[in-house]
């Protein structure tokens, strides 16, 4: 009388209906990072609607249209979208036990990080020193809050990067090290996704 | 070198506070040197400091609420007292400046600091057993959330010794809340209090939502879950997309306060009202996190009781999904004087109002499945009964000030005070004591006293209609809520009522205190053997209690809803007893270390003392990179080992 059961759990299976047990681990981790970045999202959307509210509140400070640089913001778009192709072709390289060139994409990814990070830290230097800060104005308040917490994430995702690198070049590629790489490199995209929102709505619309 | 942070921060000149600190100051060094005394930190830094058990976890949440209880309620008492007395040319015992930081810090404490651990501590130690599984998602990440949310309490109470406490209200509203009208600690302790405990919710959250839709027992498809895990994953789902508005709306806060900026202040373009707005954006569905795990306490225990299924749960899972989604479409109630506009009001007035029919269903179902069964009025089922008949009154007064006319009169009066707490007391609390005298025998191997639990109820019922019936007469006629002191003399007898209605819950949570001790005392007659004390549907039932780390030796197979029911009608509880290898996670201090870090971060930051924030933060940074390079995380216990632990517990349920 043990298992009815055993003839009847397949059956869910099949029919997709999640009756198969618990997932595997790497299924639960990349799912649960998912989660999370969703939650990053949403966070960010409240950034968003904080800038939208305050975009023309520029409080007879400069608004958008006298402080962008859209050929700067655009190299600087282009750096981020190609350290995620970088991004995506280490992360690939490491799913294929390819050491070196994971190593290799991992670096470029680094380097185009950090161009990144070092157009727009110039632009934010650039606005303060000519008394335009995140004080000025709300609308100034929201730009730099919520282009600054994307940079905050880049910041952090270098980090996360270098560390990463650390831990492959000392333990090598286990399933380990790959979940830990699948986490990142899906961090890093979302960086990608959370930053086209933002040249749409903060430098192409905000800056004419 | 140590910022704000001078002597003058100690209220040596406010007698209350500084002997509520002393007192408490001399409660924790005394537990403390009991702890040391017996040698009990071995113990508890083993089994329960650095354990990462949801079991553990879950508990450890309920107790931290239970203690927050009582800070939260000796506020509320304060209040009553005080609204009591000072009438006329009577001003009372509190200065102003104190009761405002009273009402503040008793709103933030009873939301994020009981409500919520009770509910989070519920569901974490009971959805993986429900599930069938053997720990959470992430278990490590459990730790960290439960220590973060443990850090926010410890910081929000630091403030009674140190500094002061925001005198803004528990919703934190500007332009009051910043810097310019409140420049001293208060605010900041506020925030980030908040912010840590809110990150440790969030984490909490995300880890809950991956265990209920990625770890299931084999068998167990959606429509086979409990309804508790149902109500549990909808909480989940919120908070994960509530808490994060939360976060952003605080840094922004903090950021007007910290350097300047001009989110919500008066000058330079900010706009106040869009802190009202993003603050209800997370703040409606919270009600709804906190109220959902409730509904499912409620469902499972009435299903239990009644010796029957579930009236209606596919209508229960719809219900509650219906409200998980309804409940980010109708924020805006709490702010109808904003003066939004007619067609604005009329849609989230309307918006509302439609939340009532699930609830409804709700209802209903409940009452359809007490119907005809044969009903065992224990202590849990009071509750329920008592939840179903004050929770009805609360919804109804919910609907009124959800008429935008209505509101008008209404708003900001004793009314709203009294209705929200007739939902959160008459739903919240209501439903995690019937959680907390249900589940308790599962978590701890014994049975709470059922004489006490039920006299300890009918105090907390009955004071609670005591105390905020009044309110409600007091807010139609026309008494603000917050006030220090009242004017006028004709509102006194009803407070006095009020009064003595806060008396009698005081009765009733000294009479819960007395079950627990009595309970603990007597425990050995009242051990649990069977694992199934009240004669369970579902699978928490169907390993011993307390249950063993890993949960269950061999997982459970589910073909239907109420997994466990099923398995005792058909006989089929005892599995094939071939064990296979399984692994545990092991115990990790990167939960503790974290929140360590995090409450030198915050108070640092309190006080603006600028390297230590920094250290906080390097050493937090480290402490997750530390643990992010760790590789033996599991422990495994060999089929053999297994076979030896199953055969020293109590043969119960699945166990062969």
């Amino acid at each position: 009388m043990t298992d009815t059961v055993a003839e009847t759990a397949p059956e869910d299976l099949v029919s997709g209906r999640g009756g198969g047990g618990p997932a595997a681990t790497r299924t639960v981790v990349a799912y649960g990072f998912w989660i999370f970045l969703l939650s990053d999202i949403i966070m960010f959307s409240a950034l968003f609607a904080a800038f939208a509210v305050a975009s023309n509140r520029t409080a007879g400070g400069p608004g958008g249209e006298q402080l962008f640089h859209l050929r700067n913001v655009f190299i600087e778009t282009m750096c981020l979208l190609l350290s995620s192709y970088t991004c995506g072709l280490g992360t690939l390289s490491a799913e294929r036990q390819h050491r070196e060139r994971f190593l290799a994409f991992y670096a470029l990814t680094a380097l185009l990080g950090a161009a990144f990070l070092f157009i727009e830290i110039s632009e934010f230097a650039d606005m303060v020193g000519r008394g335009d800060g995140p004080s000025r104005s709300a609308f100034l308040s929201a730009f730099f809050t919520l282009v600054g917490t994307h940079g905050a994430h880049v910041t952090a995702g270098l980090a996360w990067l270098l560390y990463m690198v650390a831990q492959v070049w000392v333990k090598g590629l286990r399933p380990r090290e790959l979940r830990r790489l699948l986490c990142f490199s899906l961090f890093w995209h979302a960086l990608d996704i959370v930053w086209v929102g933002v040249f749409t709505m903060v430098y192409l619309i905000g800056g004419r | 070198m140590f910022g704000r942070l001078t002597w003058d921060a100690i209220p040596f000149n406010e007698p209350i506070p500084l002997v509520t600190s002393a007192v408490l100051i001399i409660v924790i060094v005394g537990v403390l040197g009991i702890i040391t005394k017996n040698g009990w930190w071995p113990y508890l830094w083993r089994e329960w400091i650095t354990s990462v058990d949801h079991k553990r976890i879950g508990g450890m949440y309920v107790l931290l609420g239970l203690i927050m209880l009582l800070r939260g309620f000796s506020d509320a008492i304060m209040m009553r007292s005080q609204q009591a007395i000072a009438v006329g040319d009577n001003a009372g015992y509190l200065p102003p400046d104190h009761y405002d930081q009273i009402f503040s810090a008793h709103g933030t404490i009873m939301i994020f600091f009981v409500a919520m651990p009770l509910v989070v501590g519920l569901m974490n130690f009971v959805v993986p057993l429900q599930l069938g599984v053997r720990d959470v998602a992430v278990p490590v990440l459990n730790s960290v959330s439960f220590w973060l949310t443990a850090s926010g309490a410890l910081l929000i109470n630091a403030s009674l010794m140190i500094g002061n406490f925001s005198r803004a209200g528990w919703m934190g509203y500007p332009p009051l809340s910043e810097l310019a009208f409140s420049p001293d600690v208060g605010v900041d302790y506020y925030l980030w209090s908040l912010q840590i405990s809110g990150l440790g919710t969030l984490l909490a959250g995300i880890n809950m939502v991956t265990t209920i839709l990625k770890l299931r027992a084999p068998g167990m498809i959606y429509f086979r879950m409990p309804v508790f895990c149902w109500t549990a994953l909808a909480a989940n789902m919120l908070i994960i997309a509530a808490f994060p508005i939360l976060t952003a709306t605080f840094v922004m806060l903090l950021l007007d306060r910290y350097v300047g900026m001009h989110f919500f202040t008066n000058t330079g373009g900010g706009n106040a009202m869009m802190y009202v707005n993003l603050f209800w954006a997370w703040g409606h569905p919270e009600v709804y996190i906190l109220i959902l795990p409730a509904f499912g306490v409620f469902s499972e225990v009435i299903a239990t009781f009644s010796g029957k299924p579930l009236f209606g749960y596919r209508s229960m899972v719809l219900a509650t999904l219906a409200i998980c989604v309804l409940s980010f479409m109708v924020w805006l109630h709490h702010f109808f004087t904003m003066g939004a506009g007619a067609d604005v009001n009329a849609f989230f007035g309307i918006m509302s109002m439609i939340i009532a029919v699930p609830t409804g269903v709700k209802v209903f179902n409940w009452l359809f499945t007490l119907f005809r069964g044969t009903v065992r009025f224990e202590t849990p089922v009071l509750w329920s009964i008592g939840f179903m008949i004050t929770f009805v009154i609360g919804g109804m007064t919910g609907v009124l000030l959800a008429v935008p006319p209505v509101d008008f009169v209404v708003h900001n009066s004793e009314f709203l005070v009294a209705h929200f707490h007739n939902v959160i007391i008459g739903g919240v609390v209501f439903g995690a004591m019937a959680g907390y005298n249900y589940w308790f025998p599962k978590a701890f191997g014994f049975t709470l006293d059922e004489r006490l639990g039920k006299a300890s109820f009918w105090c907390w019922l009955v004071g609670f209609y005591l105390a905020f019936m009044p309110l409600y007469v007091l807010g139609l006629m026309g008494m603000p809520r917050r006030l220090e002191h009242i004017a006028d003399p004709s509102w006194q007898p009803l407070l006095l009522v009020a009064e003595l209605g806060a008396i009698v819950i005081m009765a009733g949570i000294f009479l819960q205190i007395a079950q627990l001790y009595v309970s603990i005392r007597t425990r050995e007659q009242r051990r649990d053997l069977t694992g199934d004390p009240w004669n369970g549907r579902t699978l928490e039932w169907a390993t011993s209690s307390p249950p063993p780390p890993y949960n269950f030796a061999v997982m459970p197979q589910v073909t239907t809803i109420d997994a466990f029911w099923e398995m005792k009608q058909s006989g089929r509880t005892a599995a094939a007893p071939d064990y296979e290898p399984i692994e545990v996670p092991r115990n990790s201090a990167t939960g503790f270390l974290t929140a360590f870090f995090a409450v030198i971060t915050g108070f640092s930051a309190i006080w603006h003392i600028w390297w230590l924030v920094i250290i906080g933060l390097l050493a937090a940074a480290v402490t997750a990179m530390a643990f992010g390079w760790t590789d033996d995380r599991e422990a495994e216990i060999s089929a053999a080992e297994l076979a030896r632990m199953e055969r020293a517990r109590p043969s119960v349920g699945l166990s062969p």
